[in-house]
């Protein structure tokens, strides 16, 4: 017979213990690890996505604030960029003012130094018709320029009016001073005793005379007592021939100004 | 030659006796029980884990996957009884390749006991589920005239789950017996290896068979029932 029941029975009951010892040393403590480690895994798992959850948050958080950063930012930059605009602005009406200054300071500069050349250019103009004119003369006549002017201006003592005679031979007489003739060049014995007999005639006997040498006279001749003065030079002529060329100038300046400002 | 290891008693005592079957049975259990106390005595809840603690997880977890794909919901109740009847069924196969080794599962006593407790099982675990008025109703479902058939069904799995066992463990070793006393070299080795396949297939096949019919009398499946080899 090959079913043996005590061999049936036995198996049966050493499966069961079988089954027992399993449950016991495989079954539960596996199960139990397995859980163990499942539920740690799923622990750390909702740990990581809780972290992920807060670095999501975190980062949202931190590009908000970038935003708010990159508005500020461009806030600030236009602000700046408006203060550098006023500023840049101010700076050049500054510069433009500074300009203007200097161009006035070079233009005044300018001006002093084209009032000195034309000083200059007249006193070597008078310079240069003294010459010519004694040098005319000189080839003219046999009389020196000297005589001459002594000549014309013994004439001028003669032509004063009555009334001036007067006042100046009340000074004369009035001041123990000598009349101070003053000539731009040494007067020879002749002319002076000329000049002292023709102011004699014309403002009494009594008056003395005295001469002095002062060469910017240039060319002419001066009577001086007690504040007044009778005197005849070139400068005469040359102060009319001054103003006439003062007036041509003035003319000529108003039309430069007209083309340098445009 | 022996047909069945229950024939090599090695000590009697009137109905009692002593034979190869129940002391490779105890050699099996003995070795399966220590082995698993050896193991689980250090387990470790660490994502690092031994190898033979990975192992033993891979076999358990595997197991009770079976069982849930083959649709009992929870398989933590069927895993004591199932998960040992294919380790003890593969276990004893596997050993079939040391020399001298014959399988108690190539004892028609042991497939009997095998398959009286998985007998005895389906309606155990049925009640459990249904309650014992709910388990007697399928009887006479789909009508009461398919009373008897379904309790000559019910017989029919467990004879057809014993044969099968039986019948494969005890051919693969006469035919292993046989073939090594014709061409004792190089034949019977791969016919042995072909034995540790089928040692395996019907491991898992007894087990899946085991399960189906616990989960068809427990109504916990939707699975049909298929009477396979």
């Amino acid at each position: 017979m090959l079913i043996d029941w005590f061999t049936v029975i036995a198996q049966a009951v050493n499966f069961l213990i079988l089954v027992w010892l399993l449950k016991r040393f495989l079954y539960q403590p596996i199960l139990k690890a397995v859980d163990a480690r499942e539920k740690r895994i799923a622990a750390e798992l909702a740990s990581a996505a809780e972290k992920e959850a807060d670095a999501i948050r975190e980062q949202e958080a931190f590009a908000r604030k970038n935003a708010e950063f990159d508005r500020q930012r461009k806030t600030l930059l236009e602000q700046a960029k408006a203060e550098a605009a006023a500023e840049h602005h101010r700076l050049t009406e500054e510069a433009r003012m500074d300009v203007a200054a200097l161009r006035e300071r070079q233009y005044s500069m300018l001006h002093g130094e084209f009032q000195n050349l034309r000083t200059e250019v007249s006193r070597r103009t008078m310079n240069e018709v003294f010459a010519i004119a004694r040098q005319t003369l000189g080839d003219l006549a046999d009389d020196t320029l000297q005589a001459r002017m002594v000549d014309v201006f013994m004439r001028r003592l003669h032509e004063l009016g009555a009334s001036e005679k007067q006042t100046l031979s009340a000074s004369l007489q009035a001041s123990p001073d000598p009349v101070l003739v003053r000539s731009a060049f040494e007067l020879p014995q002749a002319q002076r005793e000329q000049v002292e007999a023709a102011i004699r005639a014309t403002f009494g006997a009594g008056a003395s005379t005295r001469f002095e040498v002062e060469s910017g006279l240039i060319s002419g001749i001066e009577l001086l007592m007690q504040g007044h003065k009778i005197a005849w030079s070139l400068d005469s002529y040359l102060a009319e021939m001054e103003q006439g060329l003062n007036a041509l100038l003035k003319t000529q300046q108003p039309a430069q100004k007209g083309t340098e400002q445009k | 030659m022996h047909l069945s290891t229950d024939e090599i008693i090695l000590w009697q005592h009137g109905f009692f006796k002593l034979n190869l079957t129940i002391v490779t049975t105890w050699g099996l259990m003995l070795l399966l029980a220590v082995g698993a106390k050896l193991v689980t005595r250090n387990l470790t809840h660490e994502v690092q884990t031994t190898r033979w603690q990975s192992l033993l997880e891979v076999i358990v977890i595997t197991i009770r996957k079976q069982i849930e794909e083959v649709g009992l919901r929870q398989p933590e109740k069927y895993l004591g009884f199932i998960g040992t009847l294919f380790l003890f069924i593969a276990i004893a196969n596997i050993f079939t390749i040391f020399p001298g080794y014959e399988p108690p599962t190539g004892s028609l006593s042991t497939t009997t006991a095998l398959a009286l407790l998985v007998f005895v099982a389906v309606p155990f675990y049925a009640i459990r589920e249904r309650g014992l008025r709910g388990y007697l109703k399928t009887f006479a479902e789909p009508t009461l005239v398919m009373l008897p058939f379904n309790v000559i069904s019910e017989l029919s799995h467990t004879l057809a789950l014993a044969v099968r066992l039986f019948g494969n463990m005890m051919s693969g070793s006469m035919i292993l017996a046989i073939l090594l006393i014709v061409t004792p070299f190089i034949f019977p080795m791969v016919m042995s290896l072909l034995g540790l396949l089928t040692g395996m297939v019907q491991a898992y096949i007894f087990s899946v068979l085991a399960t189906v019919f616990i989960a068809a009398a427990a109504g916990t499946s939707e699975t049909p029932i298929d009477d396979k080899p």
